[in-house]
C-alpha cells in the first residue's frame, strides 16, 4: 500500500494520472461523449441538474455516470488507504455561493477547466482565451491569499456527514439504474433525458461508470487538481500539479490525433462559441470561484468523496449555479453568450471581490 | 524550542502558504506543523523538500499529522 502510496505522490504519479485522464476523455467521445467535451466536470453537472428537473433547457438533460463515478471511485480510494475524514464546518453558505458563481462563469465559457484542455486538444481555438482566463482569475485569487484570505478552518465531525454526499450520489445512481433511457422518450420515470443536443451523446452506462470511477479512483490518491496546478505554479513556482495538467492535454491532443478527432479552428467547433472576451472573462470568473474554494471542480468531487463536507456543498452549489443559468438566460450556446450572460459575468466578479476582500480572518 | 504553526483544518493552499513564509524567515533549525490531511501532508512535505528542509520526523496522532522539518 505505501508503494502504491509513494508513486501517486510522485511527479511519474501525478504525470501518469494526467494521461490516464486526458486518454479516457478523449476516447469517451469516440465512445460516444459530446465533440471535446469527453469529461467536463461543469457540463456534466449541469445535465445532472437538468436530468432531475432543477432547470428544463432540453438540449442538456442526462443524468452523466462519469460524475457519479468520480465521487464513488474516490470514496472506495479513501477507505481502501484510511483515508476517508469526515470534516466540514468551514463558511459552507459562502462555499455555496462559490460553487454558483463558478458553474455560471464555466457556463459563459461553456467548459471547466477539465474542458478547456479538451477543447484545446481537439483543436479548438477559443479554448485558448478560456485558458488565458483561467490563468487570470486565478492569479487574482492567490492576490487575495496573499493578503490573508481563508475559508476559516473546518472541523473533524460525525461519520454521517461525511457519507451524505456519497450517499446522494448512490441514490442517484440508482434512479439511473431504475429510470434508464427509452428511446425517442425525453422522460422516464421521473429523470429527463435529452432526446437531441449534447445531453443526447453519451457512452454507454457501463463505460461511463467504469471511466468515472477508474479517474475518481486516481484522482483522490494523487490529488490531481487543474485549478492548484496554476495556483501553485504561480504562487510557489511549484511545478507538481502542474505536470499533470499538461499530461493531460498532451495525453489528450495525441489520442485526438491518433482516432481522427483534431480539428483546429475557432468557428464551428462542438459546443463553443467564438466571442473571445467572453471567453475569457467566464472563466475569470470560473478560476477565481475555484481558487477563492481551494479545488478544481473534480477536486471538489473528489474531496466530497472522501468525506469533506464543505466540498460536497460546493458540488451541490454548482448544480444550483446550472440550474440558475439555464432558468435565467445566463448560460451561452454556440450562438454565443446568453441574454443575461454578460450581466451575470460582472455581478459574479464583484461578489467573488466582496468574498477576497471580507474573510480575511486570521487563522493563528 | 521549535515553533509551532497549526494548519490543521485550513483548505488549501494555507498550510503551504504558512509553512513556506515561516520556512523562508528561518535560515535552519526546527518548525513542527500540524495538519490533519494526507493531501497537506504531502503538500507540506513537497514545499519544505523544495525549500531544502527535510522532515525529521512525521508523526501521525490519531487522525492528524505532526511534522518535524529541519535544516541544518
Amino acid at each position: 500500500m505505501s508503494a502504491i502510496r509513494d508513486f501517486f505522490a510522485s511527479r511519474r504519479g501525478i504525470i501518469s494520472v494526467g494521461v490516464l485522464i486526458g486518454v479516457l476523455a478523449a476516447l469517451l467521445q469516440k465512445w460516444g461523449n459530446p465533440g471535446n467535451m469527453g469529461i467536463c466536470v461543469a457540463c456534466f453537472e449541469r445535465d445532472i441538474a437538468g436530468a432531475i428537473g432543477l432547470h428544463r433547457a432540453a438540449v442538456v438533460q442526462y443524468l452523466r455516470p462519469e460524475i457519479l463515478g468520480f465521487v464513488l471511485g474516490a470514496m472506495v480510494s479513501a477507505f481502501a488507504f484510511r483515508e476517508f475524514r469526515p470534516r466540514a464546518g468551514s463558511a459552507p453558505i459562502v462555499r455555496f455561493v462559490l460553487g454558483m458563481l463558478a458553474m455560471i462563469g464555466a457556463l459563459v465559457f461553456l467548459g471547466c477547466p477539465w474542458r478547456a484542455l479538451l477543447r484545446l486538444a481537439g483543436g479548438d481555438g477559443n479554448a485558448i482565451f478560456g485558458l488565458l482566463g483561467l490563468v487570470g482569475g486565478i492569479w487574482i485569487g492567490t492576490l487575495f491569499f496573499k493578503q490573508g484570505y481563508n475559508l476559516g478552518r473546518t472541523q473533524s465531525t460525525y461519520a454521517s456527514v461525511g457519507w451524505l454526499f456519497p450517499l446522494i450520489i448512490l441514490g442517484l445512481l440508482a434512479l439511473r439504474l431504475i429510470f434508464p433511457q427509452i428511446p425517442d422518450k425525453d422522460l422516464s420515470g421521473i429523470l429527463f433525458y435529452s432526446v437531441k443536443g449534447p445531453g443526447s451523446q453519451h457512452a454507454a452506462l457501463a463505460i461511463s461508470l467504469a471511466v468515472g470511477l477508474a479517474v475518481g479512483f486516481v484522482a483522490q490518491r494523487s490529488r490531481f487538481c487543474t485549478m492548484g496546478a496554476l495556483r501553485d505554479l504561480i504562487l510557489f513556482r511549484q511545478m507538481h500539479l502542474f505536470s499533470g495538467m499538461l499530461a493531460l492535454l498532451v495525453a489528450a491532443f495525441l489520442t485526438n490525433l491518433l482516432v481522427s478527432q483534431f480539428k483546429p479552428g475557432f468557428a464551428g467547433q462542438p459546443v463553443a462559441h467564438t466571442m473571445e472576451l467572453w471567453n475569457f472573462a467566464g472563466m475569470v470568473v470560473a478560476g477565481l470561484a475555484f481558487a477563492l474554494a481551494g479545488g478544481c471542480p473534480g477536486r471538489q468531487l473528489f474531496m466530497a468523496g472522501e468525506g469533506d463536507g464543505d466540498a460536497a456543498v460546493f458540488v451541490l452549489g454548482m448544480l444550483v449555479g446550472a440550474a440558475v443559468s439555464h432558468n435565467f438566460g445566463l448560460a451561452s450556446s454556440p450562438k454565443g453568450v446568453g441574454p443575461y450572460g454578460i450581466h451575470a459575468v460582472i455581478i459574479s466578479l464583484a461578489v467573488l471581490v466582496f468574498i477576497g476582500f471580507t474573510m480575511r480572518q486570521k487563522t493563528s | 524550542m521549535s515553533e509551532t504553526i497549526d494548519a490543521r483544518g485550513l483548505s488549501c493552499p494555507q498550510p503551504v502558504l504558512l509553512t513556506m513564509e515561516k520556512l523562508k524567515s528561518l535560515t535552519q533549525g526546527e518548525l513542527v506543523v500540524l495538519v490533519d490531511t494526507d493531501t497537506s501532508r504531502e503538500n507540506v512535505l513537497r514545499a519544505a523538500a523544495s525549500l531544502g528542509w527535510q522532515a525529521r520526523e512525521v508523526r501521525a496522532e490519531g487522525s492528524e499529522f505532526r511534522l518535524t522539518l529541519e535544516k541544518t
